[in-house]
């Protein structure tokens, strides 16, 4: 892969909450890839550290949170290369709408209820471009219309509360993408959705990202939604990056036994309770407490003593990385 | 077959709010074989808590009869419902807020047994010592607060506290929706192996299709308060008759990057349950619609053995399943 077609490189991000003897890492080692104009889903269950990744590129950490280490480089649609890790607040109030946007997963929480939706549309055009206003009021009728908003010159007057779930989730994306960001972060962008409504999201987005050419950092817990949207994958576990490959190879040659124990514990099609799920012994381990080396180690079923040493993401296969110390092609 | 655990009879439940009537369970019917786990699912609206809490009578229904191994528990003077619920059960989704943080986890669970005056407090001791090795914990858990457990475990405690009574029927409220997948599957199997090995008679009420399907004997399927299909878990799954379940079954993700993306997407969101659609309830996003889905609610139509599909046009749509039906 051409470096120039990196959009974001992420390399040994550690994020830490508190200070001194009370600090703990959210994130100890976190490194992965996303090229530009694909679809890079990050996955992991609670306490993975997925969130604190995504705060941590948008500068969004809170005050108690600090970046510790590591190189954060994004690419804008000019080319150049900045680093996240170095950028101040008024660098990232720049980058924030033409370069990066995210999405929520609480419509409701992130949008005011005080302002109609086209004010809370318009007002990222307001900081970024100069418009008239009809102009922005057109924009923004616009948008509404790209994220399938039936009668969008009318809603663009409607407040929060006067819309589905649904329908506040497509206002947060036309919001996302107003500014035309090179970069789109999807954090749990449907989770809270119904099944039928979050198909019509997801359809949308897909829809969005191959009209409008941004690259994604979907993050999500579901690896169905993982196998639907991905071109490909970084597995988190305990604030750790501890797989990344394309999806097809991920699902198919899945090297990682977290990995391998996640898709085991999913049920899933033609598999009835005759065929048993096998569950991931244990829970995930406290970040104040956790295990020398390998942190999944304990919930391991490969694990041995040499799993007590430190472990890094290697390459195993090309283009498909693994941070366990032995090498476990296709055992899912 | 025996006379089942359940019969559930036209079951309604009505919620008279000041911009309405909620119609939240509209004439819901179906029966529940002892030892078998039906699961209801539906998005959110559908009515599944309001019918799960219902049939225990948590809620008053406003209408229909449940029968509980042949008593209608809907007829029943309060303390003889006080008896009847030492059988019935029910387990909740989040199990930090349905557990009191200022009791120990030994008395959350043998509070059931104080209440109906069970055992002296050392047989009560021993009990939930036996209990809590049953869902996976230990017997020194007991002394501990719920605060000191993550969500699996939670989870697990609030099994234990179900069980704690011996009850035949266990309503299962959303019970792993909370959970992270590598912890669901532990707690499903536990739900497993407690059928098995106590011959429980359950209730499993989720949003997930795939989840019910692994678990459940039976499905009933409900949308706007009413029931769309209800049938056996296999036969929902693998040849739904309804076109909103064949529309629920297609919307769910499949963790397989190969699987073909050939979904019938619904249109719209799912309307008010203050002024639901005349005659059937799904007319209004259902791509099969006609005229005359506005006029009647669509009766029971059998599909297939214990299958029904609540659709006016489940001949047309479903030829080749009559066909075998009546043959």
């Amino acid at each position: 892969m051409q470096t120039d077609d990196i959009i974001l490189s992420v390399e040994g991000l550690r994020v830490s909450f508190g200070r001194g003897r009370i600090a703990v890492d959210a994130l100890r080692d976190v490194s992965f890839t996303l090229a530009r104009g694909r679809t890079l889903a990050l996955v992991g269950e609670s306490g993975s550290g997925k969130s604190v990744t995504s705060l941590a590129l948008m500068g969004l950490l809170p005050p108690s949170g600090q970046v510790r280490a590591g190189r954060l480089a994004f690419r804008g649609r000019d080319g150049k290369v900045t680093d996240l890790a170095r950028l101040d607040g008024a660098g990232f109030r720049k980058l924030r709408g033409p370069g990066i946007s995210m999405i929520f997963q609480e419509p409701m929480s992130s949008l005011n209820p005080l302002f109609t939706i086209g004010d809370q549309i318009g007002e990222m055009l307001l900081l970024h471009e100069h418009l008239s206003g009809a102009e922005r009021r057109r924009r923004v009728i616009e948008m509404l219309e790209l994220v399938e908003i039936p009668g969008a010159a009318k809603r663009i007057d409607a407040y929060p509360h006067e819309l589905s779930g649904g329908m506040r989730q497509r206002v947060m994306i036309a919001m996302g993408l107003v500014c035309h960001p090179a970069l789109l972060i999807a954090d749990e962008p449907t989770t809270a959705l119904d099944v039928t409504i979050q198909a019509q999201i997801l359809d949308l987005m897909r829809r969005l990202q191959k009209d409008l050419g941004m690259s994604i950092l979907f993050i999500t817990h579901d690896m169905g939604v993982v196998a639907e949207m991905a071109d490909d994958v970084a597995v988190m576990y305990a604030g750790a990056v501890v797989e990344q490959a394309g999806v097809m190879e991920l699902f198919d040659d899945t090297r990682h036994p977290y990995t391998q124990g996640l898709l085991s514990s999913i049920p899933r099609e033609g598999r009835g309770r005759a065929d048993r799920l096998v569950p991931i012994p244990g829970s995930v381990p406290s970040p104040f407490a956790l295990p020398p080396g390998c942190a999944f180690s304990p919930r391991c079923p490969h694990a041995r003593d040499a799993c007590r040493l430190p472990v890094a993401l290697d390459e195993k296969a090309p283009g498909h990385l693994s941070a366990c110390i032995f090498d476990m092609p296709g055992a899912a | 077959m025996t006379q089942p655990l359940l019969q559930v009879r036209n079951l309604t439940k009505h919620f008279h709010t000041p911009s309405g009537t909620v119609h939240a369970v509209e004439d819901v019917s179906f029966d529940i074989q002892r030892g078998s786990i039906t699961g209801v699912v539906g998005e959110s609206g559908s009515g599944k808590t309001t019918l799960g809490r219902a049939l225990l009578r948590l809620i008053e229904p406003s209408a229909g009869s449940v029968h509980f191994d042949g008593t209608d528990i809907t007829a029943l003077p309060s303390a003889r419902m006080r008896d009847m619920r030492q059988r019935m059960q029910i387990i909740f989704q989040d199990p930090m807020s349905s557990l009191n943080p200022r009791l120990k986890v030994g008395d959350l669970i043998a509070e059931g047994l104080r209440a109906y005056g069970i055992g002296t407090r050392s047989q009560r001791r021993d009990r939930v010592a036996a209990l809590l090795e049953e869902v996976g914990l230990s017997a020194d858990h007991m002394d501990r607060y719920p605060h000191a457990f993550s969500g699996g475990q939670r989870q697990r405690i609030g099994i234990a506290r179900a069980l704690a009574l011996e009850p035949e029927f266990i309503v299962a409220d959303e019970s792993v929706s909370a959970l992270d997948v590598s912890i669901q599957a532990q707690v499903l199997n536990l739900l497993l192996d407690l059928r098995e090995r106590r011959n429980l008679t359950m209730l499993f009420i989720a949003h997930d299709l795939s989840v019910v399907n692994y678990l459940c004997d039976q499905v009933a399927v409900m949308y706007l308060g009413r029931l769309m299909e209800f049938g056996p878990s296999e036969a929902i799954h693998r040849d739904p008759a309804h076109p909103y379940t064949r529309a629920l079954n297609s919307a769910i993700p499949q963790p397989d990057p190969r699987a073909a993306r050939n979904r019938q997407p619904l249109r719209g969101d799912i309307p008010s349950p203050l002024s639901p659609p005349s005659g059937c309830v799904f007319r209004t996003r259902c791509d099969h619609a006609i005229p005359a889905c506005a006029e009647t609610v669509p009766p029971a139509c059998p599909v297939g053995p214990e299958h029904d599909s609540y659709c006016i046009r489940t001949e047309d749509l479903n030829a080749h399943h009559i066909a075998g039906h009546h043959s």
